[in-house]
């Protein structure tokens, strides 16, 4: 329940700040995306189910207060957050560059589907432009904020770990133990 | 393992049901206009206090920044004057096109609306849209303060855009420089018709496209006012959105394409004054 609170308080402050604070961030009116960073990384370190619950709730303010079409970044999100979930089983905490490419792959996949559902289906077909202007400017900006988030975010990973109530074990035997589990899961 | 013993709904299923339920919002939202009330309404009172609060750190800091500059003096100066200059702006617009309205249609004259007949509310924008795609924000009045669906936005002279979402402590407003607006217009000078449309392309670079702009004599030329159509049924008429930056034949050679620049900064937009007459009176 606790684990739950702390999530959904991440999510709201994750907007806000997205939505405020870090359109003074941006450089060249290209801001970086923070609620995608924490949907992936989530996923990447808790598992597909709460990646794409995370996702799907992320996806749902970004709908509610700037989409014109309710549901579209929910399902977004989700999916994000659904498919770095589903390589949990490769994570190492330690790691930075997987999550960080996995970041990366994430945001080319979010631009994609923009420019291909809410750009070319309106017969932009400028594809050139939008990927160097836009899709690419904030895949590398994403992913520098995340080489500065990464560890914030897998000390907010240990206390949701810590909160989910398991006895206080090390961190990373936790972690070890909840992805071999997950991976005996997936296997049955 | 133990904690896995009570029974788990496999993930792929939530989500399979997730993406269906996305889905069916998305066809209800695009087929009914449904855009989610009861959840914006929700929303709205967790989230707009702190934004509010948030957007107000950001215009102290702003302030703190402005002052450290040594410019207050020649900021407030420059305030002064640049409220003038909307306030004859609007002043000057509003009189060349009374003028031309009482060449033309004297007998209708009295219906004409000029900007200060209009009842507005001043807003200011606590957030904006988190993506780099679109150009919408999100004011702190709503349905309490008499804003609802439909309703133009200003700030300083021109024309800012439309109000898409609203509920009871907030609105969502779409930008005319944004890649979905488009706006029904007409040149202040020979009330020819036109379509003003937003552009993510031109957007970065400050303008607005002008499209399908009837000028057989050649008669518009560069800085001639753009100001909004008597046709449109959503936005009220005469109200400034630009001036135009550049215009081309089409291939067809009946009509004319090109460039605006916007009235309106909006990079650095802070407050805004929503018209809270609608243009159609609902059940109309």
């Amino acid at each position: 329940m606790k684990q739950k609170l702390v999530t959904a308080l991440v999510i709201i402050v994750c907007f806000i700040f997205q939505c405020t604070i870090f359109k003074g961030l941006a450089l060249a009116s290209i801001s970086p995306n923070l609620l995608l960073i924490f949907t992936t990384s989530m996923g990447f370190m808790r598992g597909e189910r709460e990646g794409l619950v995370i996702g799907f709730f992320c996806g749902l303010l970004m709908d509610i207060f700037f989409g014109s079409l309710l549901g579209f970044y929910a399902l977004l999100y989700m999916f994000l957050g659904y498919g770095s979930g589903l390589f949990h089983m490769i994570f190492y905490d330690e790691d930075i560059k997987l999550p960080m490419i996995w970041i990366a792959l994430s945001e080319l996949v979010y631009g994609l589907s923009i420019y291909f559902f809410l750009f070319l289906m309106r017969s932009r077909f400028e594809f050139g432009y939008y990927f160097i202007h836009i899709i690419l400017p904030e895949l590398i900006y994403t992913v520098a904020l995340t080489i500065v988030l990464y560890r914030p975010i897998q000390k907010l990973n240990s206390l949701l770990e810590y909160l989910k109530g398991d006895t206080i074990r090390d961190y990373h035997t936790t972690s070890a133990m909840v992805g071999q589990a997950e991976n005996q899961t997936e296997e049955l | 393992m133990k904690k896995r013993n009570h029974f788990m709904i496999p993930t792929k299923y939530i989500f399979a049901v997730l993406a269906a339920l996305c889905i069916v919002m998305m066809f209800l939202s695009y087929s009914t206009g449904l855009g989610g009330q009861t959840l914006g309404r929700m929303a709205g009172y967790i989230f707009v206090p702190f934004e509010q609060g948030l957007s107000s750190i950001g215009g102290w800091v702003r302030e703190k920044q402005e002052s450290l500059e040594d410019l207050t003096a020649v900021q407030a100066h420059n305030e002064q004057l640049q409220a003038q200059v909307d306030e004859l702006t609007i002043e000057n617009s509003q009189l060349i096109q009374n003028q031309y309205r009482l060449e033309q249609l004297e007998e209708l004259y009295e219906l004409d609306q000029a900007y200060g007949d209009f009842n507005k509310v001043a807003a200011n924008i606590i957030a904006t849209d988190g993506g780099n795609w679109f150009n919408t924000f999100v004011i702190d009045k709503g349905k309490n303060d008499g804003i609802d669906e439909g309703m133009n936005v200003l700030a300083g002279s021109g024309l800012v855009g439309i109000i898409t979402k609203a509920g009871d402590n907030w609105a969502q407003v779409r930008s005319i420089i944004d890649d979905l607006s488009h706006v029904s217009a007409k040149t202040l000078s020979t009330s020819d018709l036109c379509f003003v449309n937003g552009d993510l392309q031109l957007m970065n670079e400050g303008f607005i496209h002008i499209e399908q702009l009837k000028d057989p004599d050649d008669q518009i030329t560069i800085g001639e006012k753009i100001v909004t159509s008597h046709v449109s049924d959503r936005y009220h008429e005469g109200i400034l959105i630009g001036y135009v930056n550049e215009l081309t034949p089409d291939s067809n050679n009946l009509t004319k394409s090109g460039t605006l620049t916007p009235a309106v900064d909006f990079e650095h937009l802070h407050t805004v004054l929503v018209i809270t007459d609608l243009k159609q009176q609902p059940g109309q």
